[in-house]
């Protein structure tokens, strides 16, 4: 795996290029690949873009979609925004938390289905509270809907 | 019989008799619109129905979706709202049968169904009454897919125009119009396009800042969602009249249909000519690329973006030297909001004299707002720009819930400010929402009713914003965190009367000395807060009280 880790993303840096401005773009990519970016894959960029491995580790942690933990199998995202927050999203998080048993900070579940994390807003504020599941969007959810919602994904 | 032909999921029938068009923007979306497209697909299917299915954008009513419009020729096109599977058959059925009944408005009058004289016009809807629709005006009707669409609704009029004059001309009709910047700063553009042209360089770049981060702020999801051409059409007029040939869409993360969308738009329009090698002939060559962010707010911010650009963290940097003269791998830089851009296109069509019609005396044309939180009726209304308070969250939203009592109304997202009622005839501009202590920021009204708590708002805000510090500058890295641990102590009951003033001189230190506008901006939900509502914020001190009944304080049975 840690050779697939580095492999995958030496060719992923060869199809954007060696400069620095792709290091973004071939990080999202590896992260696509992976649902994370694992630290094999970090070393491999280093050496081929010649950028120290502390500077890609500080943009790896810097921006919110970068994840170096291994995701769960669906990812979960509660809008925290602020139309959100008026209309209830903190006890919808809160819930979701008890169901997966997780705790404050983004985490997964111990069985893996799930991964759950806060964004700020996705710009569907008119039907607050809202939350993704991978690509699937809800709005005007209610904390009695989140069992039936859960259950479409195994 | 059906086919199944190119739109996204779509499937058009042997014969065009219905048009049916359906919001699959976010808001659409969110509301269940991808559930009742299978449903329509099946529904016209079983019942043998020719129709066509169009996945259009979003018209700005938020509360009626998912929204279905249905159309044929010779008669009215019906809009129905919140629609659901269950619901379809009927729907279908009756509008087939001559009826309109059960729609919530028609686009025309024509006299010919039954039920028109007891509809209003879509167009005289409550929320869409006080409209001046310019940039949202193929919104939720056009194919956002279709460059045929945007250009038999005018579309790419106004590049042709602009290609037949001289850049500099180009800079001063813009001047004319007066227009002014939508991301927030409202700075002029046609100063910013000036600066950048006169900048001396062998290459430069223009960007659209896409980023929408400001919680509670859709419009540029929803304008490069619904209308993508009209924002690539802005961009190649920026390039043109600045001496860019290479251009950028920084999207954010969290709205990937935005991205896919200009993506679409961009490759469309490169295959017509519009985009690539001597534009439509003129000999302007320009190319644009689509980034999507990595996400973090102060990516928003146009230093920080062009250090994300870049590959870096997206820390912002001192200005001047500002993009213009110095921004990407230090080339001068123009950067324009999304909306801003979707608003030059509209000035070539228009005239800049039309253009600044409406509007107020030192900002001219309209702005789009988002109406979202504890109002009646939420979306996205573009009004002329010193439209009053009031008219958008009484009139057009429909004011708070039965029962409820409107509190104040939040806008411009992080760096604003909490307005109480006093303020709802305050015109909404720039300068009149800077003078009462907020800002106008992207144009998001968030309503509040009498079940928030400003101080539970307060430490959202600082929440929000002590997460999203880059921490480059102390005064927004420790203020931020400063602030909320003295406002968490207050929600808990546990704060002193000394606190408040320790939160204004916090206040106070961090808009003079932080490095960007996240600082500077910071305090300002707390300010004006404390301004206008002390009394609650002496409740939850002194009398360890929250009014509202939202914070965590035991509470105590008056
Ligand atoms: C923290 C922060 C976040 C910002 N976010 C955005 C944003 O999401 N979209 C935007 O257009 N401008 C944003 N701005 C303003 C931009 O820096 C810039 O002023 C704007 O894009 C200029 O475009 P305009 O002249 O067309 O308004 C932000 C500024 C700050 C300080
Ligand atoms: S605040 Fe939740 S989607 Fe915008």
């Amino acid at each position: 795996m840690s050779q697939d880790f580095r492999s995958v993303a030496s060719e992923i840096v060869s199809k954007h290029g060696e400069s620095r401005s792709s290091l973004i773009l071939v990080l999202q990519e590896i992260q696509s690949k992976f649902n994370h970016i694992p630290f094999e894959s970090m070393l491999e960029v280093s050496e081929r873009m010649g950028v120290p491995l502390s500077d890609i580790y500080g943009v790896a942690t810097f921006y919110h979609q970068f994840r170096l933990k291994p995701q769960g199998r669906h990812l979960i995202s509660v809008c925290m925004g602020t139309a959100c927050h008026v209309k209830g999203s903190q006890a919808i998080h809160g819930l979701l938390r008890e169901r997966l048993g997780v705790g404050l900070d983004e985490e997964t579940s111990p069985d893996g289905r799930f991964t759950l994390q806060k964004v700020r807003c996705m710009g569907a504020c008119g039907l607050a509270p809202v939350l993704k599941i991978d690509g699937d969007i809800y709005g005007k959810v209610k904390p009695e809907d989140l069992d039936a919602i859960l259950q479409k994904y195994s | 019989m059906i086919e199944v032909v190119k739109l996204d999921k779509g499937i058009v029938s042997d014969s065009e008799e219905i048009n049916v068009r359906i919001g699959m923007g976010t808001c659409g979306l969110a509301a269940g619109a991808d559930k009742v497209f299978e449903g329509l697909k099946e529904c016209v299917k079983k019942m043998g129905v020719k129709a066509k299915l169009l996945p259009v954008g979003c018209s700005g009513t938020c509360y009626l979706e998912p929204q279905v419009e249905l159309s044929r020729p010779g008669y009215p096109s019906a809009v129905y709202g919140n629609v659901n599977a269950a619901s379809l058959p009927s729907i279908l059925e009756s509008y087939i049968s001559g009826s309109v009944e059960g729609a919530v408005a028609i686009r025309e009058r024509i006299g010919v169904m039954k039920g028109e004289q007891n509809l209003p016009l879509f167009d005289e809807l409550d929320f869409n009454k006080h409209q001046v629709r310019r940039v949202t005006i193929n919104c939720g009707k056009i194919d956002p897919e279709s460059i045929d669409d945007y250009i038999a609704a005018g579309g790419f009029a106004g590049l042709r125009k602009v290609l037949n004059m001289k850049p500099e001309e180009v800079i001063d009709v813009v001047k004319a119009s007066g227009l002014r910047g939508r991301g927030g700063a409202g700075f002029p553009t046609y100063l910013k396009w000036l600066i950048c042209r006169q900048a001396v360089s062998d290459r430069k770049f223009v960007v659209c800042n896409a980023d929408e981060g400001d919680p509670g702020a859709f419009m540029n999801r929803m304008e490069a969602e619904s209308d993508p051409f009209r924002v690539v059409e802005g961009l190649i007029t920026a390039g043109y009249a600045i001496g860019a040939h290479e251009g950028f869409f920084f999207v954010r993360a969290e709205k990937p249909l935005m991205a896919s969308r200009l993506r679409k738009a961009v490759e469309e329009a490169k295959k017509r000519g519009f985009l690539g090698d001597n534009i439509l002939g003129s000999g302007f060559s320009f190319d644009v690329q689509v980034i999507l962010s990595a996400g973090a707010f102060v990516c928003g911010e146009e230093t920080a973006m062009i250090a994300a650009i870049e590959g870096r963290r997206a820390m912002p940097r001192q200005r001047p030297p500002f993009p213009a003269t110095k921004g990407l791998w230090d080339y001068p830089t123009n950067i324009n909001n999304v909306e801003t851009l979707a608003q030059v296109p509209v000035i070539f069509q228009l005239g800049p004299e039309k253009f600044a019609e409406v509007g107020s005396d030192r900002s001219k044309g309209t702005k789009v707002f988002c109406i979202a939180g504890k109002v009646r009726r939420t979306g996205a209304a573009e009004v002329p720009i010193g439209t009053p308070i009031r008219k958008l969250v009484f009139d057009v939203g429909g004011g708070v819930f039965e029962g409820r009592r409107f509190k104040a109304v939040q806008t411009g997202g992080p760096p604003g400010g909490c307005l109480p009622e006093k303020f709802l005839d305050l015109p909404l501009d720039y300068e009149s929402l800077q003078a009462a202590g907020s800002i106008m920021g992207s144009g998001g009204l968030i309503v509040l009713d009498d079940e928030v708590c400003v101080v539970d708002i307060a430490k959202y805000f600082l929440t929000f914003t002590s997460a999203e510090s880059c921490g480059k500058c102390a005064p927004c890295r420790v203020g931020t965190k400063a602030m909320l641990s003295i406002l968490t102590r207050i929600s808990e009951g546990k704060g002193e009367m000394g606190d408040l003033d320790k939160l204004r001189k916090l206040a106070e230190a961090m808009r003079d000395t932080s490095l960007c506008a996240l600082g500077q901006g910071a305090p300002n939900p707390v300010i004006t807060t404390l301004r206008y509502f002390e009394d609650e914020y002496v409740a939850h001190v002194r009398d360890k009280v929250c009014p509202a009944g939202v914070c965590p304080i035991e509470r105590k049975v008056k």
